[in-house]
């Protein structure tokens, strides 16, 4: 028997396991959005992921404390933008509730017909961008039509489209147009349809549901402790909903089902929307069903702008008009939470009053600001491309995590 | 909403264990309102996490408040029985020259950020925190802007010289 010289052996080289590092954005297409997090990988699957947060920082609580009440609401729109005519109500409701203000029936309905309508495009943007990242710009495109006429009629209730500013403190600066009832009666005549296409086309898709069902997923414990609210916590089984668990703005009055998931994967959150989709739909028809007669805002003279013709002729709305111009209105003092549920989770407001013109201390509770630190446990484990469908499937929405 | 008895309740269940801890406790608009000696606030909650008649499972929120007269940052707890529908404010104040707390993120993972939100604008330390590093301002950043001192633009800035606009 011969030996094998040591010359000719095989080397062996032990080396340490070696891991690559990956940034990935801050401007990344696929993320939709300023995120950054570097990723450490091992070959094509994360190891650990470091999120940086903050590249959008506009200190929105910083700029609340030194700017009047009725100034504060064009700096919600600019959080969530996909939906913000729920921050902007959100947040007209926050000061009703300090100044304790009783919101007239009609008022409340025809809020809730807009939110309903904000987060139809807020889910709908949501899950048409999980289509786009799973391999399917149809729906994206298809869906986007659908959008636009929602954005038509922001357009015909405040005249703006995206970043919304929509309703005053104490209900809507005028009522709705006719024409703003033909269109969102057009709407709902129109959506249906081409939900129900876009429904067909990814629900039980082979290719779909085999990228999505268990990518992503968190169980209802872990999405408890990391604060989870919104969709995903509803996709991990936990039935908590704002609107129904503290109802505002007469939520009680409606009938709706609060959809549930059990795996909380992208496929659960996924289903979970495109239900919230149909709920919605329903809430705005019983909504205009019962809509009540009535004033379309509250009296609330010292935040409600005065008609320009009573300001020309009457000295009180002069007075009340530059009180509101000059943000010259003392607000109560006292302490307030109050929450909606927002596009993406639960949105709160903690606003401190000290008597003054401006709040003392004004919290934004940004659900996605929450949630989001739970991105690397979620990823971790799973291959790159999953990762970029976990991030579009949550919904982070850059404007709301920065502040 | 919580009704009178479920106020004596937690009241009871806190005083279990930590008895002469409440400073003050009463209804502030619709959220009971606990403020609490800043020493024990950790082990309150978790306790209140633990126990068998609380179970506040979900910290809704958790964030700084900054009083310059008196000298103090508030840090401010609310929390949420999702079974019971309760939800409750803790409050607890510190010396704003020194605001120093134990760590949340023992008990809550989401308490992580919101505890480096917190050090971010008003340099709270989160004593046992993970990684408390700043969050939405940039690394390098010498003050905690939120505090009221600082005014809402740097006046100490010569890059911008925009007289139009009175700056």
């Amino acid at each position: 028997m011969m030996e094998a010289s040591a010359d000719i052996a095989p080397k062996v080289v032990k080396e340490e396991k070696q891991y690559s590092y990956l940034n990935l954005g801050p401007t990344h297409p696929a993320t939709h959005g300023i995120f950054q997090n570097v990723l450490k990988m091992d070959g094509e699957v994360i190891v650990d992921a470091t999120p940086t947060i903050g590249y959008i920082h506009r200190a929105f609580e910083k700029l609340a404390e030194h700017r009047p009440y009725n100034q504060i609401t064009p700096i919600t729109d600019r959080m969530n933008y996909c939906s913000s005519p729920i921050n902007n109500i959100g947040w007209h409701m926050t000061v009703e509730k300090l100044l304790g203000v009783e919101i007239p029936k009609r008022v409340q309905y025809l809020r809730v017909i807009i939110m309903e309508l904000a987060r139809i495009t807020d889910h709908l943007v949501c899950n048409a961008v999980i289509g786009v990242d799973t391999g399917a710009l149809t729906g994206f495109v298809y869906l986007f039509q659908q959008r636009e006429l929602v954005y038509e009629i922001y357009e015909e209730i405040c005249g703006a489209r995206l970043t919304t500013n929509i309703g005053r403190i104490g209900g809507f600066e005028r009522d709705f147009s006719p024409k703003a009832w033909e269109k969102i009666n057009k709407f709902l005549k129109e959506f249906p349809v081409v939900l129900k296409e876009f429904e067909d086309l990814l629900k039980r898709n082979r290719i779909f549901m085999d990228r999505t069902i268990g990518c992503g997923g968190i169980s209802a414990e872990r999405a408890l402790n990391y604060s989870f609210s919104g969709v995903n916590l509803r996709a991990a089984g936990v039935d908590y909903d704002v609107r129904a668990m503290n109802p505002y703005s007469s939520y009680e009055d409606f009938d709706f089902i609060i959809p549930v998931g059990t795996n909380g994967d992208v496929y659960d959150r996924f289903m979970v929307r495109q239900e919230e989709m149909w709920q919605s739909m329903s809430i705005i028809k019983q909504a205009m069903k019962k809509l009540p007669e009535g004033p379309f805002h509250a009296k609330v003279p010292e935040f409600y702008l005065p008609p320009k013709e009573e300001v020309y002729n009457n000295m009180e709305a002069l007075i009340y008009h530059f009180k509101i111009v000059m943000g010259e209105t003392d607000v109560p003092k006292g302490e307030v939470y109050h929450c909606v549920e927002g596009g993406n989770g639960e949105l709160g407001f903690y606003l401190i009053s000290d008597g003054g013109r401006q709040p003392f201390r004004l919290h934004l509770r940004r659900p996605c600001f929450i949630f989001y630190q739970a991105y690397p446990e979620m990823i971790k484990g799973s291959m790159l491309s999953d990762a970029i469908l976990t991030m579009s499937s949550m919904n982070v929405i850059a404007g709301e995590l920065d502040a | 909403m919580m009704d009178a008895a479920a106020q004596e309740k937690l009241i009871s269940v806190i005083n279990e264990k930590f008895e002469g801890e409440i400073i003050e406790a009463a209804m502030d608009k619709d959220f009971f309102t606990l403020i609490v000696k800043k020493e024990r606030i950790v082990d309150i909650i978790s306790h209140l996490y633990n126990h068998e008649d609380t179970k506040f499972q979900y910290l809704t929120t958790l964030f700084a408040v900054h009083y310059p007269d008196q000298n103090q940052i508030a840090m401010v707890y609310q929390l949420h029985n999702l079974s019971t529908n309760q939800r409750i404010r803790l409050k607890i104040f510190l010396s704003a020259d020194n605001p120093t707390t134990p760590t949340l993120t023992t008990v809550f993972s989401a308490a992580n950020w919101m505890e480096r939100e917190a050090y971010d604008f008003y340099g709270v330390i989160s004593q046992g925190h993970p990684n408390l590093i700043r969050i939405l301002n940039v690394e390098d950043m010498l003050i905690f802007p939120m505090r009221k001192e600082y005014p809402l633009e740097d006046q100490t800035r010569e890059d911008k010289n925009d007289l139009m606009f009175g700056r």
